[in-house]
């Protein structure tokens, strides 16, 4: 087992655990925080397929802009977990019991798949370096990127519309 | 590294966030496994591109860029998507003095 091997693990280890303790923490900011978790683990796992500059968004983006709004959100609304609002004991063991047999037939669903057996390779390629990717971005890709400006302008209000009602 | 540990990796991330979104109730916490999904599928995404990368550098020195291209417009959309979404939980906070998705059920009745 080389290093990248041992890192892949390590981090899609990272990954689940924290993904799970999302799901089951009681306190929302705790939930929050291992979301944090979760994205560095993500974010592990694009600098390791040198993706460098989606790994950095991921972190700026995600961990920094987005999960904040979250916190800033839950604390506005001073969340704790005795506010928590609890579901019925079966109600959640269905909803384990359908997220798993989803689980079950994607696996399924894979064991036939001819991609199977292809390599995504680590650590090397130059694709995901900011030089290429703006490159692509703003010759290919310059009207979606632009559109995406509008849908930014959109968003922002549509958020103020809401927020002043 | 083979691509099928990437997919079950992303698999096991997308049913994580599927299970939150049916077993939780507070609007909040049904978001962040939202957002939770949609990383599980960037990370596929990415690992896609680096295999495509692989097959195809030969011929091409930027095969598979596509891929990542996709994901920075996915981020682009979810942060467009959040800010909406947490104002609209805000008024829903306002109206409601909860974030129990449960109480918004009036189009049952």
């Amino acid at each position: 087992m080389d290093i990248s091997q041992i890192l892949f693990y390590a981090l899609s280890a990272m990954a689940l655990g924290s993904a799970i303790m999302v799901v089951i923490s009681r306190n929302p900011v705790h939930s929050v925080l291992w979301l944090i978790v979760t994205f560095f683990a993500i974010s592990g796992h694009y600098i390791l397929m040198n993706a460098q500059f989606l790994g950095i968004v991921n972190l700026i983006v995600y961990a920094g802009a987005i999960m904040v709004l979250f916190l800033f959100v839950i604390m506005l609304m001073n969340l704790n977990a005795e506010a928590e609002p609890q579901k019925n004991k079966w109600l959640k063991l269905a909803g384990v019991v359908a997220g798993g047999c989803l689980l079950l037939v994607m696996v399924a669903a894979l064991k036939q798949a001819e991609v199977k057996g292809q390599i995504a390779i680590l650590g090397t390629g130059d694709i995901g370096l900011i030089k290429n990717l703006g490159q692509a971005l703003f010759t290919d890709y310059v009207v979606p990127f632009e559109i995406s400006s509008v849908l930014f302008l959109s968003a922002m209000v549509g958020a103020v519309v809401i927020g002043k009602k | 590294m083979l691509i099928e540990r990437y997919i079950y990796l992303a698999i096991a991330l997308f049913c994580i966030g599927i299970v939150g979104v049916l077993a939780r109730r507070n609007a909040i916490i049904i978001f962040m496994c939202i957002e939770l999904m949609l990383n599980a599928v960037n990370l596929l995404l990415v690992a896609f591109s680096k295999m495509h990368y692989a097959a195809g550098v030969a011929k091409n020195a930027t095969a598979g860029i596509d891929g990542q291209i996709f994901v920075f417009f996915i981020m682009v959309v979810a942060a467009a998507e959040v800010s909406v979404g947490l104002a609209i939980i805000v008024m829903m906070y306002r109206n409601t003095h909860s974030v129990d998705v449960n109480f918004l059920n009036r189009l049952k009745h």
